[in-house]
């Protein structure tokens, strides 16, 4: 059953004139690859309702998103940056993905708690996000996106900023949360190495469309379109060869 | 361009551009359309209007050339001398001209340098027959050197730390000397932002009005504005006025036009880039050249005050001090400034929260930019001309001197919305565009999102605009000296009638009175609203 359905969607930005067509069903994990400026996080962003599309229909969740705004729809964001209000403390963070203006029962704190349980973050509740390091930072992001229960965790390489250890954590923790919560996850990133063993599907994006979709596998063993080659090199995937071979 | 149907985040700024136009424009219509204005028997433009058109253009022109002339060693100097004693105390003294009520520095500038002062005292001590006489143009460049030197300094510090790490540190591997960095490095980055800093300092004297009024020393030395007050005040030309006023709106659009830069954000604070070891300032002439800038720069700045705080606990405090009638000035000054200073923070918030959502939300970069240039509309219509359209659209259905308090706080809200916009704009405008999609995603808006993310976030910026504004307006001898009446008499136009009747000793305490006022204003409202440095 499809939970993400974008149909003749268009916008446009400046001169590009980007049109997207899009179907990601219930619980899969789908990676958005392709060059910088593709139109990536545009695609994000209308499926957030951040940006409102010229034409078309988007369909979350088995009903038409026009004129929803973006707290209301079933979907929850981790952008690039500044996921937290660095003034705020990580429990408030967290609990403003209960109430916008953190009025919050006992049961809606424990909540928080059991949020930030769940990502590895027991007893951080009174931190300020300076005092924390980058993985615990998108770990509160998460925590929040946690409580805020919605069906669609959107993910604009919120990631990028970590180590390669850390990121590849960061995703296991995301494919963790999607398994036992049920959601569907859409997540931007730059490699598919990354995301490999946790993303089911992925589509390649240029110039604001759709060039390919398709399961990781396929655009893993065979790349569906000249364009990813082009985009991702003609390297041969790490894995398969050995890192000295590379060399001389 | 996609816009949403959401228009509930544009209301607080078509609000404020609306009291602006009405504002404004109501003046300017008064002026226009006033009875007097029509009936002229002579020619627009005649020998007098020109000569105070020359004068104004001359002293502003000198005063930018003076002002920047001297700030650009003092900067350089501080640029470049990161530890020496009272470096501290000159960063602070350089802030200081800014809360400093106009009337107070040019009293402290006369006991420094005016007939008997302790410039003369000296020069007479060494012999020497010359006098100095402050009243005139020399007076005039002096004050006007003191006020906006400093400024000039401190735009000029930013733009020094402005100059990225690498360049220091590819000059002292290249081996450059003082000189030669000078020439490479730092006369380019001057020649981009100089001008723009002088155009800004001619654009503030040539709508000069307290200091030329004090220290002009009679008819040929008077600014438009002045020309425009004693045409109101005295003779009561209205078609004068329209004829003054017109020729200032003129050259200021013009300027303004010209310097598109004056929209640039006006440094908050005094941080600096993080030091980089600099190997070009061991050479004697480069150490002499700075400490001469530095000592300088501590003298111009701090004597005027030292003579201000010295001669007024020399007066008669006690007799002052217990006249009820500086206290009622002080209470008027305190009403006015808070009361102006709030006002031009809701407009300019007003403006700088829609502008930001314009920018943001809707990608509407030229609307917000016009947006918020109305809020700088005072540079280019001054707040005397403003005064003088409300004072004659007034005139026949109210007591204009009854209401001329609130007149007073209505011209001193715009004077100080220009500083609001560049205090606030560029840290709301941050804060919109880390936090917009977050808080919308989150649902946090209206009362949620000014409580939990701008007011914790941009309270430090409204205080500081707040504390600027307010201060301002209580230190302003500007259109209070238009409306003022015994009876609505606030403390700087007090000094003025004390220093007017030659009661100087009593002057003296009553500056000292304002002067400490003020700088309380400035230092509660910044430190109390602002909360203590956090992050």
């Amino acid at each position: 059953m499809p939970m993400i359905e974008l149909s003749g969607v268009t916008y446009r930005y400046d001169h590009t004139e980007m049109a997207f067509d899009l179907t990601v069903d219930a619980g899969a994990f789908l990676t958005v690859i392709g060059p910088s400026g593709a139109g990536k996080t545009t695609l994000l962003n209308l499926i957030a309702g951040f940006e409102r599309p010229d034409g078309g229909r988007i369909v979350l969740d088995g009903r038409d998103a026009a004129g929803q705004p973006p707290a209301q729809r079933p979907v929850t964001t981790l952008f690039q940056e500044h996921n937290l209000f660095a003034h705020l403390t990580a429990a408030q963070n967290v609990g403003l993905g209960l109430h916008p203006g953190l009025r919050l029962s006992s049961t809606q704190r424990d909540m928080v708690s059991q949020g930030l349980a769940v990502v590895g973050l027991a007893g951080f509740e009174d931190r300020l996000p300076r005092q924390m390091s980058g993985g615990e930072r998108r770990r509160v992001a998460l925590a929040r996106s946690i409580v805020r229960d919605r069906k669609i965790l959107l993910l604009d390489e919120p990631f990028a900023a970590l180590d390669p250890p850390r990121r590849l954590e960061m995703v296991a923790l995301v494919d963790a949360l999607r398994r036992d919560r049920g959601l569907t996850v859409v997540m931007v990133s730059h490699l598919l190495d990354e995301v490999v063993g946790a993303a089911t599907h992925a589509v390649f994006v240029q110039d604001g469309r759709i060039l390919a979709a398709g399961t990781v596998d396929d655009f893993l063993a065979a790349p569906p379109v000249p364009e990813i080659t082009g985009y991702l090199g003609t390297r041969p995937r790490p894995r398969a060869v050995p890192r000295a071979a590379k060399r001389g | 361009m996609n816009s949403r149907p959401t228009p509930g985040v544009l209301l607080p700024g078509a609000g404020a551009a609306l009291a602006l136009a009405l504002l404004v424009g109501g003046a300017l219509i008064g002026l226009l359309l006033a009875p007097e204005g029509a009936a002229a028997g002579r020619p627009w433009v005649d020998g007098y209007v020109l000569a105070v058109l020359r004068f104004t253009v001359w002293q502003a022109l000198l005063s930018a050339l003076l002002s920047v002339g001297l700030a650009v060693p003092v900067a350089r100097a501080l640029a470049r001398r990161r530890r020496f004693a009272g470096r501290a105390l000159l960063l602070r003294l350089l802030g200081l001209p800014m809360v400093v009520p106009t009337i107070v520095g040019v009293l402290g500038i006369v006991a420094i340098y005016g007939r008997s002062g302790l410039l003369n005292e000296g020069l007479g001590a060494l012999g020497v027959a010359a006098r100095l006489d402050v009243y005139g143009l020399s007076g005039i460049l002096i004050a006007h050197v003191f006020f906006n030197m400093p400024f000039a300094t401190r735009l000029l510090v930013q733009a020094w730390a402005g100059i990225p790490a690498e360049s220091w540190r590819l000059a002292s591997q290249l081996g450059m000397s003082g000189g030669q960095v000078f020439r490479l490095i730092e006369a380019p980055m001057l020649r981009q932002t100089a001008p723009g800093i002088a155009g800004l300092v001619f654009l503030l004297c040539f709508t000069s009005f307290s200091v030329v009024l004090v220290l002009g020393g009679g008819p040929p030395n008077a600014t438009l504005e002045v020309a425009i007050y004693q045409a109101l005040r005295f003779d009561f030309d209205v078609a004068r006025v329209v004829v003054l006023a017109t020729l200032q709106v003129a050259v200021c659009a013009v300027l303004v036009g010209a310097a598109g830069r004056l929209a640039r954000p006006m440094p908050v604070d005094q941080t600096l880039a993080p030091p980089v070891e600099r190997h070009d300032l061991a050479g004697v002439w480069s150490r002499a050249l700075d400490a001469v800038a530095i000592a300088a720069a501590m003298a111009i700045l701090a004597l005027p005050l030292a003579a201000v705080a010295a001669a007024g606990l020399a007066g008669p405090v006690a007799a002052v001090l217990a006249d009820g009638e500086l206290w009622r000035a002080a209470l008027r000054s305190l009403t006015v400034g808070l009361s102006a200073g709030l006002l031009a923070v809701a407009l300019g918030w007003g403006l700088v929260s829609t502008s930001r959502e314009l920018r943001a939300r809707y990608y509407r970069r030229g609307a917000a930019d016009r947006l918020e240039l109305a809020g700088s509309l005072v540079l280019v219509v001054p707040p005397f001309v403003v005064g003088a359209g409300l004072f004659v659209l007034l005139r026949p259905v109210a007591d204009v001197f009854a209401i001329g308090l609130i007149l007073v706080v209505l011209v001193n809200a715009l004077m100080g919305l220009p500083f609001v916009i560049r205090i606030l704009g560029p840290p709301a405008a941050q804060v919109a565009e880390r936090h917009l999609r977050l808080c919308d995603s989150l649902g946090i808006a209206g009362w949620h999102r000014l409580r939990l993310v701008d007011w914790p976030l941009l309270r430090r910026p409204a205080a500081l605009a707040l504390a600027v504004c307010s201060a301002l307006a209580m230190g302003d001898l500007g259109v209070i000296a238009l409306f003022g009446t015994p009876d609505t008499r606030t403390l700087p136009l007090l000094l003025y009638h004390r220093m007017g009747s030659y009661r100087m000793d009593e002057a003296a305490v009553t500056a000292l009175v304002l002067l400490v006022l003020s700088l309380l204003l400035f230092v509660a409202i910044e430190r109390g609203l602002g909360g203590d440095a956090d992050d």
